[in-house]
């Protein structure tokens, strides 16, 4: 499977930039094996910095484990990773020191109150006392949540334990932020405010965010590029609309009664037509200008069968992720991770 | 649920503040700090050792001071059965049980990804069980103390007594630590106290080692407990007893080098594994 790029500015002119300092976060051919079980199979990354990079991909696509990988808990099997200017494998402390991480669940202890979590937090940096409760002054506000912080965590809603987990990986002033879907089982809402809260970090602090999500609308919103992994493989990647673009076509999107094998074999032979698929009773028809086609489309298939719903629209991300996967991205809700190492290790034995 | 808002003052934060690598005993004090706070926190952790040994040091005077007294003149044994119920309140008194909640729920993780060096999570961790252990003997020796025991080698050896008793629960403890890491499974923690089972009862914990019969007497003989058992009985009802106390604190080093080596071993695994 070749990768679809569309950005020529990526910074892949030669092997020598993975140590080139305006890069955030760099990656050549990273490899990351459990056993017998490839999970990242030669990922080559170059982050800007100040970039917000969404590494999108169905689960079990290998985004958690090459998130965990940049952040230094598990060492590459293959290749070189570099973040905020030091490798991974090489120098893990002076990359723990300069970047933050939420992962997917919330790792928080339940038995500590948020204040003396944040608190532990910052002695680990080797922050200062003052440091510490400046930090906590800023971070409190950033969070808000108020006199919570004197509770028990385990006492917490889990949009509470979303914005401490996230206070907590900020509360060293990380150059690089990582988030491991930081959306998945929130409610739309809760999800709206956190996609506001990373463009903010993005935009007032200049923070590098590397973000790893399964839903196509939430890199579309969020990130400036956009990488797709499938099967441990960075498949594409470029701007949003870049991708959206290189896709080309528009896309017709009818709900039909009846037989959908009838349904496709009437439209298929329409001038202007480039595919079609039917996906149970949805059918599929993609074509280069669409706003010409849908009139034919919706009376071919109409000699055929009812057609309850027809649409019109652009290319998705999912759109893309068809076009060089053969498959759709599913997203899960509430969702599980990547297949944690240890999973791997069960699934291999 | 309340918006989320970055102030002016986040920006000038970010300025001012700067991560930087924490000094070992830092990182030490911190892990153990917060091991510490989680102790009233989890009273039924610490409750159930201490009370199992004072039910045990009870029942076992009142079940074999007479037969004791009638038998063997000059024999003592409360001050026989001090050390039994010593080892039995301070051995498995560890936080390995929390660190399996940590991995659990990948606080663990979260502690890996700061700058903290792996081994302060052990010792810091290690050391508050120290601290608890010590606690935990109290009561014990409070309790003995009040029903008359003397210890023969004076306040001092009461404080190697105590320190001795915390070496032994340190290096027990090293198990617990090695299952909780190999594993991340609290069923597994649980049950390494049973691992102790053997160790206790298969030494001179009830008679001395010389009463023991022929198989058992041999088991003993191969089992440190029962040098940690003696060293500490030396103290209580001898005084300073050197070749006893070499011998336990040498008992104690070689468990503690098995176990930390197991401990050290797993705790390799688990970080590698993340």
């Amino acid at each position: 499977m070749t990768l679809l790029q569309t950005e020529t500015d990526t910074g892949r002119e030669a092997s020598g930039v993975i140590a080139d300092n305006s890069y955030a976060i760099s990656a050549e051919r990273l490899v990351r094996r459990f056993g017998g079980v490839t999970a990242v199979d030669g990922v080559d990354l170059r982050i800007r910095r100040g970039e917000i990079y969404g590494f999108l991909g169905p689960n079990g696509a290998g985004k958690s484990t090459t998130v965990r990988v940049l952040c230094t808990l598990l060492s590459p099997t293959a290749g070189r990773a570099v973040v905020a200017g030091y490798d991974v494998a090489d120098e893990p402390e002076k990359v723990r020191l300069r970047i933050g991480v939420a992962l997917q669940e919330a790792a928080l202890d339940p038995k500590q109150t948020g204040i003396e979590l944040l608190r532990l937090q910052g002695r680990l940096y080797g922050l200062s006392r003052t440091a510490v409760g400046r930090r906590l002054a800023d971070l409190g506000e950033l969070i808000d949540i108020g006199g919570a912080l004197a509770r028990p965590i385990g006492t917490y809603s889990g949009g509470m334990k979303r914005r401490l987990d996230l206070a907590v990986a900020l509360v060293h002033n990380p150059e690089v932020l990582f988030l491991d879907e930081p959306t998945t089982g929130l409610d739309p809402v809760s999800r709206a405010r956190m996609w506001e809260e990373v463009r903010r970090l993005n935009r007032e602090l200049n923070v590098t965010i590397f973000l790893t999500t399964q839903y196509l609308e939430e890199a579309d919103e969020l990130a400036d590029r956009v990488g797709i992994i499938h099967d441990g493989r960075l498949v594409a990647e470029g701007t949003p609309d870049g991708l959206k673009r290189s896709v080309g076509n528009d896309v017709i999107v009818a709900h039909v009664d009846g037989n959908a094998e009838a349904s496709c074999k009437a439209v298929e032979p329409l001038a202007g037509v480039r595919s079609v698929e039917a996906r149970g009773q949805e059918l599929i028809v993609t074509a280069a200008d669409g706003a010409a086609m849908i009139g034919p489309v919706a009376v071919a298939l109409g000699s055929v069968a009812p057609v309850h719903h027809l649409t019109l629209r652009t290319p998705t991300l999912d759109d893309v992720f068809l076009e060089v996967t053969g498959n759709h991205i599913l997203a899960d809700e509430p969702a599980e991770s990547d297949p944690k190492p240890r999973d791997l290790a069960e699934a291999r034995s | 649920m309340t918006t989320v808002s970055i102030t002016a003052a986040s920006s000038e934060g970010r300025a001012r503040v700067q991560a930087r690598p924490s000094p070992a005993l830092r990182d030490v004090a911190s892990i153990a700090g917060r091991a510490l706070r989680a102790v009233p926190r989890e009273l039924e952790t610490v409750v159930p050792p201490v009370f199992i040994a004072l039910f045990f040091f009870v029942v076992n005077i009142g079940t074999l001071q007479r037969l004791t007294q009638s038998h063997l003149k000059g024999f003592d044994i409360k001050a026989f059965m001090l050390p039994t119920a010593i080892l039995l309140g301070v051995t498995g008194v560890s936080r390995a049980g929390s660190l399996v909640l940590d991995i659990q729920s990948g606080y663990l993780n979260r502690l890996l990804l700061t700058p903290v060096r792996r081994l302060a999570i052990l010792i810091g961790h290690m050391l508050a069980d120290v601290a608890i252990a010590c606690t935990l003997m109290v009561p014990i020796l409070g309790l003995a103390l009040g029903l008359g025991v003397r210890l023969q080698s004076g306040p001092v050896g009461g404080l190697a007594f105590l320190l001795m008793g915390c070496a032994w629960s340190l290096a027990f403890a090293g198990f617990g630590y090695a299952i909780a890491l190999k594993t991340g499974n609290p069923a597994a923690v649980n049950s390494s106290f049973l691992l102790f089972f053997p160790f206790l009862f298969m030494t001179s914990s009830y008679v001395p080692r010389a009463q023991l019969s022929g198989w058992l007497g041999s088991i003993a003989t191969w089992n440190p407990v029962t040098y940690v058992l003696e060293g500490l009985r030396s103290l209580v009802t001898q005084g300073w007893q050197w070749d006893s106390l070499v011998k336990a604190v040498l008992a104690i080093i070689a468990v503690g080098l098995v176990s930390m080596s197991l401990c050290l071993a797993a705790l390799r695994g688990r970080t590698r594994r993340g």
